[in-house]
């Protein structure tokens, strides 16, 4: 091999970069993020159920937060009614609070741990919908 | 040619992919054995290729001339077009690998009335490869938010930078869809250009195509199809610290993103792709012009019996005396 030093030192760099996912993750037994339910308005409810279904609300909270304030502030409607029939109040921090209104162990918890940041909080009020 | 088999071939795999979680359901083939057998390809590979290529001597410069070369003191040399030093030749280097300096310097070659050649402007490639290459190494990055946890500090500054535009209230990440336009255009460049056509091929079109549906599943799983990324994050976290698990609820859109993935990380080894390694290698970037300065001795040189004309005469001197030949020493 020619000009080893550099080769090696190249190849070092490479398999470093390469493997960072590796090296980084070591020692790391991290979990996916304990989601909190135990809240009074949640822990009042006969059936533990979100607006809807969880497998909706997983993927798509943010498809429906964005339908609720197009709703909101395009349209002037605040009623939403479920695909159950239920029917709630759209508003972020009056219903998505009021349930959830540990906010920091529920939304954020799982945000963190995805990489998202949504901008919300500059405006609407991160404290509990039932002051 | 080229252009419909690899089309098919790409096909083919998101066939496979489909048909692997959804019908027989090998999540674990597709979620773990198939990435960790590709990445191990992948390094394996690219560790060969490079080791391969060092083990070709390169005994003498290769300057390509985009500037004076350096000789007397008064006369002005080019550092870096053509460097006669180190640093020179990492500057030309880093900027040939951060910004594609040679192909900046592409031009069309054009026949205008009858035999006459004309040079015209053509930056597009430039500016599409360079945006392709940039977008893909930001996608890339952004990506370990799926691999660390707590995600580092420079992922999450890119990924806000990255994400300053919102459409509703969701962040977009501008690099993934300016990968999927430059990709695009890439593509249609080849399709759309005669000459380029002509010298295109199955391994062109191929990788192309691999990185075009790569990104378009991608987008798709983020703002359309919405990915469970809770579950993806527990499946690559899992990867990344060989405690592989597969959990519920991921749709089979990602296991065709990941297995995409894994046929590129496969494929780069033995593909036009390496130049990420070989562009390191090329030696009209990596050496410096100082052939003027230093004696380069070819490696593989034998020793050659020379008979100097010194020699010569002192054994013919008498017979060229002789024969009235002149001779340098009497
Ligand atoms: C009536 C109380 C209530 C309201 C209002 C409510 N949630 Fe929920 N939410 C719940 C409960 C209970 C669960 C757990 C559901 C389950 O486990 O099936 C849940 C689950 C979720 C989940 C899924 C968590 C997981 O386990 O993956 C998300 C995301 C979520 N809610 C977001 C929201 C958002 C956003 C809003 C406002 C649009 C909202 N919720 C409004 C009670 C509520
Ligand atoms: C199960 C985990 C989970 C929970 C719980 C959760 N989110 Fe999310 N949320 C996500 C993920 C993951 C994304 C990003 C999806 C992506 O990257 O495609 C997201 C995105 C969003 C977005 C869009 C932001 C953007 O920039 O893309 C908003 C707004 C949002 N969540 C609001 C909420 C609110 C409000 C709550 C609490 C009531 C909540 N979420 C609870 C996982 C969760
Ligand atoms: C620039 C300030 C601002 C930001 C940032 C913002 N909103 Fe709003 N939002 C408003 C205003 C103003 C209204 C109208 C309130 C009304 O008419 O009751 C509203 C209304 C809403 C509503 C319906 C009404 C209600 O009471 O909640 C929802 C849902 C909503 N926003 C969700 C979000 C989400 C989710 C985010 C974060 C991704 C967000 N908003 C970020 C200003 C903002
Ligand atoms: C060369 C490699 C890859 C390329 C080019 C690529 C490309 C993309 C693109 C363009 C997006 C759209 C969103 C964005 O811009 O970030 C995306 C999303 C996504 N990719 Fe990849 N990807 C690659 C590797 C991977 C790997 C290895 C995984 C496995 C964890 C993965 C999982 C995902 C997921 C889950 C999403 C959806 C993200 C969300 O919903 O927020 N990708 N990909």
């Amino acid at each position: 091999m020619y000009k080893s030093r550099n080769i090696l030192a190249g190849l070092i760099i490479f398999i470093a970069m390469a493997t960072f996912p590796f090296w980084s993750a070591l020692g790391n037994d991290s979990v996916a993020p304990v989601l909190e339910l135990d809240t009074p308005a949640i822990n009042q409810l006969e059936e533990k159920q979100c607006v809807e279904s969880r497998d909706f609300m997983r993927r798509r909270h943010m498809e429906l937060l964005m339908e609720w304030k197009n709703a909101v502030a395009r349209e002037g409607m605040r009623i939403y009614r479920a695909s159950d029939g239920k029917t709630y109040d759209m508003s972020l921090q009056n219903t998505c609070l009021k349930c959830h209104s540990n906010k920091e162990e529920f939304c954020d918890r799982c945000h963190d741990y995805a990489g998202v940041k949504p901008v919300c909080w500059s405006c609407h009020l991160e404290a509990k919908g039932d002051e | 040619m080229g252009m419909g088999l690899s089309a098919l071939l790409v096909i083919a795999l998101v066939l496979l992919a489909f048909l692997g979680v959804q019908v027989a359901g090998l999540q674990f083939l597709f979620g773990v054995v198939i990435p960790y057998a590709a990445f191990f390809i992948f390094l394996a590979g690219v560790v060969y290729r490079i080791v391969k290529w060092a083990q070709s001597p390169v005994p003498f410069r290769i300057p390509t001339t985009c500037g004076q070369q350096k000789s007397l003191p008064w006369i002005k040399s080019n550092k870096i077009d053509n460097p006669a030093s180190t640093a020179g030749v990492i500057a030309r280097m880093a900027l040939e690998v951060l910004f594609f300096r040679s192909l900046f310097r592409n031009v069309r070659a054009e026949l205008k009335d009858g035999p006459k050649i004309v040079y015209t402007w053509e930056k597009w490639l430039w500016l599409a490869g360079l945006l392709f290459h940039w977008s893909m190494l930001l996608v890339i990055i952004r990506h370990l938010r799926f691999f660390a946890d707590p995600i580092p500090s420079f992922v999450k500054v890119i990924s806000s930078v990255d994400g300053f535009f919102e459409i509703g209230l969701q962040h977009i990440y501008v690099s993934g869809i300016i990968l999927l336009l430059a990709v695009t255009y890439l593509f249609i460049r080849r399709v759309a250009i005669p000459q380029v056509r002509y010298i295109s091929l199955l391994s062109d079109y191929f990788p192309l195509l691999v990185i075009f549906t790569l990104a378009l599943t991608g987008i798709l799983m983020r703002y359309f199809m919405r990915e469970n990324v809770v579950a993806v994050k527990q499946l690559a976290l899992g990867l990344a610290t060989f405690n592989p698990t597969v959990p519920e609820g991921i749709s089979v859109l990602f296991y065709i993103h990941l297995f995409l993935v894994s046929v590129l990380f496969a494929y780069f080894p033995f593909s036009k792709l390496v130049h990420m390694g070989g562009i390191f290698l090329s030696p009209t970037r990596n050496l410096p012009n100082d052939s003027r300065a230093r004696r380069h001795i070819n490696p593989w040189n034998y020793p050659v019996e020379v008979h100097s004309y010194e020699e010569y005469e002192d054994e013919f001197r008498q017979v060229m005396k002789a024969v009235g030949i002149p001779v340098e020493k009497e």
